[in-house]
């Protein structure tokens, strides 16, 4: 039975108790409903929460567990040989051991005979590889005693355990409703209760966003500790080559120079900035200052069409057409200009960033109170000249985040870089010329096959907690810029 | 009494009218500077969205060939025997199409050049077209059937105009003679455009004329239905807790800065996080939709959760006080009249997460739904691809065809996300309360 059937079972279990739990608080007060301390429908709450709830629990706990514990029983079985050598190694013998396990319940009696011989010696191996052939089982060699009774002992404590999860599931579903049946009497206060556990239910989904952010943290942090034990913090940090030469398992050959790729993604991100501030800047002047409410209705809107057009769509546009544009136009003034650029790259993810200035900085402007304003007029200031001494000044630090804030985004971003910025990691001072990024290296280190023991692939987690870093440090830093120099008005 | 007169003269003489002129030019000029931002930002969309239409609209259509085909017997299902799957599985479509071309242009069976030639006119793919259809209705075999079989990449790309036909013919892909048989077909109209449904249904494909977007829709579609599912109720319930229950306090504070920086955490981070977590540590299978659902319903969250509480903030404090006031407990208030009226508020938060979930590329790389994938996948355990992804894919293929295949799921891409934001806009303008 799987345990998506057992959940639709508890599910309507669950339903069916709700249904009783009222029936029987009706009974137990004689219909005076006065009598009970809550309406009756929460004594159906209280009886279906107590019959679905445990057994849900224990359905979710014993299929986590399941993997691990199976496997640990069936490592039993191994030679010590196989348990002292590597990860890589274990890991590849697990393997062949589960595919034999896949196999064996679909063996009739009689060839499932075969294979406990071989488990014990009494036929060879290679019958038992050929009974296993049959069903589509295909191993590249005789199997070893070993594998055969760790395969058949993962096989039957599997089979042991669906055996056993819905017998544990259903008892403890009727556990819980006959013992919530029995407390059911008019002076239970089930809506407390109901209330306590419903109140319980929205604290956990609350921690769905913490429990995330400490898996970024751990799951990244672990990955590149691993990382380190192969290649050293030091040639990381400071390597100024990035080489990472083909997957080789548990050697480090290549070079893992994070410089080059940090110098990538800040220049494309100046770029981009040099774009998108400016412009972003100006237009949010323009939409708070000058422009009446009908160009405002019409511009805002499409300043955020611009922050709504997916990632990949910007990369295919500078793959397809802004590139090729650019090369074109350098050729004919006489740039050498690479269709894979930092330019190319870097205009259009400003182009994308414009939104996240202008819209922030179009709040903050606006938060500047009239009267500072019209102090300025006051004294026979134009209306530029007070934006450009009273009013930005007043809102500098607001607008200071918003640029950090659209710094940070322009160096995590993936799908434009990963589509028009170079491969080849490259230090230079030319934006004529491609270079490549962190986000880049990550998705190309992680693309094809993984392993998960070469520090190819590990490395790939180094650069992500390093990008994690910087642009949590950028949004930080940001809020509290804000925070700390915003102007008290009142 | 004399040095007003003198002031007020300065403000008329000659050096102040400049200056104030040189002020006014500045402040002309400023303005023109905030114009000229908003133009730049509408021109590049303008571009943007024309280059993309240009280079996309004509993946809508597709060269096909109508040639009369005789499923004959003896190469379909030589035995008689109509059960034999397998020989009508494996039989030589390709050949019914290619005699039917031969005799269609006039080319003798017998010359391998001309023969050649004609065979490049048709994709790769009739085979697979002419043997779904013996599939789908057997007794079609023995009989001759006008079928509209696709044209090859080459000759679709003449047809759309990208070859140009005044390229010297040993630059050209389409050599001249193919050009005259083309010509001779379009003008029996035996050959034309026709709308490309196989970009909607077709898998992955080596073959630009038979790729399709098939796989990738599916795909999307079932991370969204994950995302819904899950990032709806968790998102909504975390919002309720923060709004409604959490003390003010250490607790509620790290939830909330948790929240808002997890908005602005790199989508490739969660990415390595669906790796790490889902793939590796729980060992569910790579390139399954589901992994990718379950890294999007991440994504979304901080979404949907910001949405949710703006929109329960604005239900007005006196509606809580009289349901508090006639006996109602917290829940009841809750399910009773909070999440009733911010409602509205509610799905146009889910719709606008929806849309970033549906355009989001870097996580899926990932997670490996980067694929080859040919069949549909019926469950979200299998191997999947996803509409942003689709167009990663295609985008890199060196093949002329696929740029404007690329285009094309571009543009499905974009309709469907402006489907979505319409539907958002109209909500909110439709069931917003101002109280």
């Amino acid at each position: 039975m799987s345990s998506l059937t057992i959940l639709a079972i508890l599910a309507i279990a669950g339903i069916v108790a709700f249904f009783i739990g009222r029936l029987r608080s009706i009974q137990v007060c004689d219909g005076h409903q006065q009598e009970l301390h809550s309406r009756p429908s929460y004594y159906g709450y209280y009886l279906a929460i107590l019959t679905a709830l445990p057994a849900v629990v224990l359905l979710a706990v014993w299929s986590v567990a399941e993997r691990p514990v199976t496997k640990y029983v069936a490592m039993q079985e191994l030679p010590p040989t196989v348990l002292q050598g590597t990860d890589a190694e274990k890991a590849l013998t697990m393997s062949v051991v589960d595919n034999i396990a896949e196999g064996l319940p679909k063996l009739d009696p009689e060839e499932y005979e075969v294979l406990r011989k071989a488990r014990f010696g009494f036929v060879t191996s290679s019958d038992a590889r050929d009974v296993l052939g049959k069903h589509g089982v295909v191993l590249g060699s005789d199997p070893d005693r070993s594998l055969l009774a760790a395969a058949d002992e993962l096989a039957s404590a599997r089979a042991t355990s669906r055996l056993w999860l819905p017998i544990a599931c259903f008892g403890l579903a009727a556990l819980g409703f006959l013992w919530g049946y029995t407390r059911i009497r008019p002076e239970l206060r089930s809506r407390n209760i109901v209330e306590r556990v419903m109140r319980s239910g929205l604290f956990l989904a609350s921690t769905v966003a913490v429990l995330t952010t400490v898996g970024i943290v751990l799951s990244v942090l672990f990955e590149t500790i691993h990382f380190f034990q192969f290649v050293s913090p030091m040639d990381y940090f400071f390597g100024t080559v990035w080489d990472p030469r083909f997957a080789t398992v548990g050697k480090a050959e290549g070079q893992f120079g994070l410089l080059p790729l940090l110098w990538g993604t800040l220049f494309i991100s100046a770029v981009a900035l040099l774009v998108a501030v400016p412009v972003g800047l100006f237009a949010a002047i323009y939409m708070s200052e000058y422009a009446g409410s009908k160009v405002r209705a019409f511009a805002k809107p499409v300043l955020e069409i611009l922050a709504g057009i997916p990632t990949i769509v910007y990369g295919f546009f500078a793959l397809s057409v802004f590139g090729p544009l650019l090369r074109d136009v350098g050729g004919n003034i006489g740039l050498d200009i690479s269709a894979s650029s930092v330019l190319t790259a870097g205009i259009v993810m400003g182009v994308m960033i414009i939104p996240f200035v202008s819209s922030l900085s179009d709040d903050i402007i606006t938060a500047v109170p009239q009267s500072l304003r019209e102090g300025s007029y006051g004294l026979g200031a134009t209306q530029s000249e007070t934006i450009k001494k009273v009013v930005l000044p007043a809102a500098l630090p607001g607008i200071v985040g918003a640029v950090l804030l659209a710094a940070s985004r322009a160096i995590g971003e993936t799908m434009i870089v990963v589509l028009a910025a170079g491969i080849a990691a490259n230090l230079t001072l030319n934006p004529l010329e491609p270079v490549t990024t962190i986000t880049v290296k990550i998705v190309s280190q992680l693309t094809g096959d993984l392993e998960f023991n070469s520090p190819q692939t590990l490395v790939a987690f180094a650069l992500g907690l390093t990008l994690f870093v910087i642009t949590l440090g950028l949004n930080v830093y940001a809020l509290y810029v804000v925070r700390k120099y915003r102007e008290q008005y009142e | 009494m004399t040095d007003q007169t003198a002031s007020l003269a300065s403000f008329t003489s000659e050096i102040a009218t400049k200056k104030l002129r040189k002020r006014h030019r500045a402040e002309r000029r400023f303005q023109m500077y905030g114009i000229g931002a908003i133009l730049f930002a509408l021109a590049f969309l303008v571009f943007l969205f024309a280059s993309i239409f240009s280079q996309g609209w004509t993946a809508f259509l597709q060269t096909s060939i109508k040639l009369p085909i005789d499923f004959s017997q003896e190469v379909i299902n030589p035995s008689g025997n109509p059960d034999a799957e397998d020989e009508i599985f494996q039989a030589n479509y390709v050949k019914l199409a290619r005699e039917a071309l031969y005799k269609e242009l006039g080319v003798d069976p017998n010359d391998r050049k001309d023969r050649r030639a004609a065979n490049e006119l048709l994709s790769r793919g009739v085979d697979v077209q002419l043997r779904d259809m013996v599939l789908r209705d057997p007794s079609i075999i023995g009989s001759t059937e006008d079928v509209w079989l696709l044209a090859s990449d080459n000759a679709d790309a003449l047809m759309k105009g990208s070859i140009d036909r005044k390229t010297p013919s040993e630059r050209r892909q389409v050599s001249d003679e193919q050009i005259a048989w083309i010509d001779q077909m379009v003008d029996a109209g035996n050959m034309k455009k026709r709308f490309n449904t196989g970009l909607f249904v077709n898998g992955a494909s080596s073959n630009p004329e038979t790729a399709g977007l098939g796989v990738a829709l599916i795909g999307s579609f079932f991370m969204m239905l994950t995302v819904v599912l899950l990032a709806v109720p968790l998102g909504v319930c975390a919002a309720l807790y923060l709004e409604e229950y959490a003390p003010k306090g250490k607790i509620a504070d790290t939830i909330e800065v948790n929240i808002n920086n997890l908005a602005a955490v790199p989508s490739i981070v969660f990415g390595l996080l669906g790796l790490a977590v889902f793939i590796n540590f729980f060992g569910l299978p790579r390139s399954a939709s589901l992994v990718g659902g379950l890294v999007l319903t991440l994504m979304t969250l901080p979404t949907i959760i910001i949405t949710t509480r703006a929109a329960i903030r604005a239900v007005p404090p006196s509606i809580r006080e009289a349901a508090l006031g006639v006996g109602a407990s917290k829940m009841q208030l809750i399910g009773h009249h909070i999440l009733p009226l911010s409602l509205p508020g509610i799905l146009t938060g889910t719709i606008i997460g929806l849309v970033q979930a549906l355009g989001e590329t870097a996580p899926l790389l990932m997670i490996g739904m980067v694929a080859f994938v040919v069949d549909y996948p019926t469950t979200p355990l299998e191997p999947a691809t996803g509409l942003p992804v689709q167009i990663y894919m295609w985008a890199s293929s060196a093949e002329r065809g696929f740029v404007e295949r690329t285009a094309g799921a571009t543009i499905v891409l974009l309709a469907f996300l402006v489907v979505m934001n319409s539907l958002a806009v109209y909500l909110r303008n439709r069931f917003e309360r101002k109280w």
